[in-house]
């Protein structure tokens, strides 16, 4: 126990990562303590090789100016980088300091189910005082990461990169590489956050409109127009500046553990092709990352190969991982810059040849507001206001004479009917009816008899909305979910007209490899993300995971999860020991992800081959939606 | 009314062994709607409540009070039981003590709590008392919002009684509609000084017992939760 500093270390030895072992090896303290502005934040820690140690202790921290207590693994933050090589045996002995149970989750990994490291499914979680071993084969190559699973503790510092060499010679040729971990960091207990958020969960959201904005729309649309706008807003009792839930008036950004304010370096030369492989290990943030002056090549997603597609810029969320190539020709620096989704903030590096030099840190983009496609509301139909519309593709269930939305009179429907009579209204509301009897109900399977769309297109199922939605704790349904594969997200679609940025598309990701498994989906479950934005609710059908039953796959299926997001949030959805295979159009270049951004309002799908015995976990990687908006899945029949 | 008590009581505990689970934890919340100063006769007034609970169920107790130069004129104690039955809308059911001048009487209350469409703050309530006399109050507020930190808020309270009791002063019908509007300047999110004027009207049979049928008056007061 001996390696664990008991007593706090100070900011700069701190923040420096590796560096501070030079420090506290006899460097004088004074140089290492002054803060000036040259000074070059350092690397976090790298460990290789196939045995590890790894201790989970408190630590104190300054980030922000103030001490603060983080939770941390071997006194860095992030925890060290672990580099491991694809077709070797790794054991990791994990150390749990904490006055709590602790738990380590290899995020991506294909592993054994209780090596996956979430307590009360694949294991009991690591007592204080005590260690588990993990052992098991890495079988994969790229980048991942790591994260407790347990209470807040990812949140106030238990994450950490890995990174696989791969078996085969890399298709990835790079002069050198660097890992980007992006988090957001507060002084305050997480604890004190939820809190606050169950209580006025606009609590963070200084964006909300005015008189105004009011005023302006009514000069710039006309007293009409904006009636139309705002009515749907009013009547549901939403913002339409709800874009993140907890923001940068709460949490500093940082990439590898460093705020804006340190800019943490990474060094290239002129000429040189530079990996940078990019975790987002946020708790509740998602970053839009851009280098100004640098194109960048997305080589892969999540780890795994991507044909590569050159962008200006791309949406990461929590949990995701994008390894991009740059190319910096010139003798200069770079801002690597990623603002918030709703523009409160951003973290950011810089890329330079000279240590000492810093490029200009840009603005931030113009903070986004929902429109009505993300409640839902069939976006086409909106532009054609009042219009025929012939030329669109309506929900196939919707009669086309229902899909006049230009002058559809939402005071005229009742909202009971709204929500009941899903087919015949294209529309959204609140579901006013209770009906407590379908609480236990799980995920509803398009019935067998209905034709399953075959591998690579997605879904062709109609959309229903589940009984067990019903209840004080779903605000909004979308009756007429967008297509989620082509849109690069709130507050990016408009990037490429005014900025001239080309912004990465799910749409735009195939697999650099073939598809392995060429099968058809048997069958498809269609889950619904909800939750009430104003109670702070979170669930899956309505159903928050105390209440819920597991999902039941059979060993060896293959199925394909249409994920229907019936909320106005961006939810990142992970599925543990299994790969998501995001189906982008083209069925023998399915990519695989871990973590699927599931657009406010839209739908979007991904096949599962259930290839993996055991109880994994299916859940929100947002922190504060993860303890209702989650799901056991169980795979059951197979040999273990 | 004591099995009343005993009864919510017992829901709420019985809750919180169930509803455990880390998306729901127990908290509680008081919250000063109104602790304010008004320009008769050197009025105070104060309107607060407090929670315990989870998402679902929850425990409240609302407190309104109005004094006249320091002596309690009138106040109304609530303890009740809340369930959260639609999206933006709580049942609330429970007990009201209320006392005017000294005389006390108890009632028993249903109402409810929530978000109107369009944003529209609302409370209302039924209280049957120990005689049978139904009182009927609703209040409706809403925030115009200048800025993230300018707020005005318009606010209206209707209060109708099933029949007249002369003893207590209370005549049948629609008996009082008072209106306010609030300025609030809220440095943090959590509370806000602010001036506002109040304009009370007595109606109906409530005439009879009224000293006067119409009041103004300005009011300088802070607000805030935790
Ligand atoms: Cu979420």
């Amino acid at each position: 126990m001996s390696k664990i500093l008991s007593t706090p270390l100070p900011r700069r030895r701190f923040v420096t990562g590796a560096a501070a072992g030079a420090a506290l090896l006899g460097l004088s303290p004074g140089s290492v303590l002054a803060r000036s502005p040259q000074r070059q934040p350092g690397q976090v820690p790298e460990l290789r090789g196939q045995r590890f140690d790894l201790h989970i202790a408190y630590q104190s921290v300054n980030i922000t100016g103030r001490d603060a207590l983080a939770t941390v693994v071997n006194n860095s933050l992030p925890a060290p980088t672990l580099r491991w090589k694809e077709g070797e045996r790794v054991h990791l002995r994990v150390h749990n300091h904490l006055a709590a149970d602790s738990s380590i989750h290899w995020h991506g990994m294909i592993l054994p189910s209780n090596m996956d490291g979430v307590p009360g499914m694949s294991f009991a979680g690591i007592k204080p005082g005590s260690y588990y071993d993990y052992t098991f084969d890495v079988q994969q190559s790229g980048t991942y990461w790591y994260h407790s699973h347990s209470g807040f503790q990812e949140q106030t510092g238990v994450y950490g990169a890995i990174v696989i060499d791969p078996a085969e010679p890399d298709p990835v040729q790079a002069d050198r590489e660097h890992v980007v971990v992006l988090s957001d960091w507060t002084d305050q207990a997480p604890e004190a956050l939820y809190a606050r958020l169950k209580k006025q969960s606009h609590y963070y959201n200084r964006r909300e409109r005015t008189v105004g904005d009011l005023w302006q729309d009514l000069r710039e649309k006309g007293l009409s127009a904006t009636w139309q706008d705002r009515a749907m807003w009013n009547r549901m009792r939403m913002s339409d500046s709800d874009i993140a839930d907890i923001n940068g008036l709460a949490y500093t950004f940082l990439v590898n553990g460093h705020s804006p304010d340190d800019n943490w370096r990474a060094l290239f030369k002129a000429g040189e092709t530079v990996r940078l492989r990019i975790i987002n290990a946020a708790a509740m943030t998602l970053f839009d990352l851009r280098i100004p002056g640098l194109e960048m090549t997305v080589v892969a997603a999540d780890g795994q190969n991507v044909e590569p597609v050159t962008v200006d810029e791309f949406r990461i969320a929590p949990a995701e991982t994008y390894d991009v190539l740059v190319r910096p020709s010139a003798d200069r620096a770079y801002t690597l810059f990623a603002q918030s989704i709703d523009r409160s903030g951003y973290a950011c590096a810089t890329l330079s040849p000279n240590s000492e030099w810093q490029a200009e840190i840009p603005a931030m983009d113009h903070a986004p507001r929902l429109h009505h496609r993300d409640m839902g509301m069939d976006h086409s139909a909106m532009a054609m206001a009042g219009a025929a519309h012939a030329g669109h593709t309506p929900n196939p269930a919707t009669p086309s004479g229902d899909m006049n939305h230009g002058s559809m009179n939402h005071g005229k429907m009742d909202q009971r009917d709204m929500s009941r009579d899903v087919d015949s209204h294209a529309g959204h509301g609140p579901p006013a009816e209770m009906d407590h009897r379908h609480h236990g109900m799980h995920s509803q399977t398009v019935p067998p008899d209905a034709p399953i769309a075959p591998a690579g297109a997605g879904s062709r199922a109609v959309i229903s909305h589940p009984a067990s939605e019903n209840n004080p704790g779903v605000d909004m349904q979308a009756q007429m979910p967008a297509n989620g594969l082509d849109d690069p997200g709130i507050g990016l679609r408009e990037h490429a007209q005014r900025y001239g940025r080309r912004v990465l598309r799910y749409s735009q990701l195939f697999n650099l490899g073939k598809t392995l498994d060429r099968r058809d989906p048997e069958r498809e479950l269609a889950i619904h993300l909800t939750g009430n934005m104003s109670r702070y609710m979170w669930s899956m059908d309505g159903v928050m995971f105390d209440d819920a039953e597991p999902i039941l796959l059979r060993f060896g299926e293959r199925l394909r999860i249409v994920l229907i997001n019936d909320t106005m949030m961006t939810h990142p959805i992970h599925l543990h020991g299994l790969w998501s295979e995001l189906e982008t159009g083209e069925p023998l270049r399915i990519p695989r992800k871990h973590t699927i951004i599931v657009q406010p309002g839209s739908k979007i799908s991904y096949l599962v081959s259930a290839d993996a015995v055991g109880r994994w976990a299916y859940h929100c990687h947002l922190s504060f939606h993860m303890p209702g908006m989650f799901r056991e899945v169980r795979v059951i029949g197979g040999a273990a | 009314m004591k099995k009343v008590a005993i009864l919510l009581l017992g829901s709420c505990l019985g809750n919180t062994a169930l509803a455990g689970g880390k998306a729901d934890p127990m908290l509680g919340s008081v919250i000063i709607n109104e602790l304010e100063r008004r320009s008769d006769q050197r009025e105070s007034a104060v309107d607060m409540e407090a929670w315990l609970g989870h998402d679902i169920d929850k425990l409240w107790v609302k407190l309104e009070r109005s004094a006249e130069a320091g002596s309690t004129d009138e106040a109304a104690l609530q303890l009740l039981y809340s369930r959260a039955i639609a999206p933006f809308w709580d049942l609330q059911t429970g007990l009201r003590r209320h006392i005017d001048d000294g005389d006390a009487d108890n009632a028993l209350v249903l109402g409810v709590q929530g978000l109107a469409p369009f944003n529209v703050e609302t409370d209302a309530a039924l209280f049957v008392d120990d005689d049978g006399m139904v009182t009927a109050e609703i209040e409706l507020g809403y925030e115009l919002r200048f800025t993230q930190q300018w707020i005005l808020e318009p606010e209206i309270t209707l209060i109708a009684h099933s029949e007249t009791d002369r003893e207590r002063s209370l005549g049948s019908g629609l008996a009082e509609v008072e209106t306010a509007l609030r300025l609030f300047y809220y440095p943090q999110r959590e509370w806000a000084p602010y001036v506002g004027l109040a304009w009370h009207r007595t109606l109906g049979d409530q005439r009879d017992f009224a000293e006067t049928a119409q009041s103004e008056q300005w009011l300088i007061g802070i607000r805030g939760w935790f």
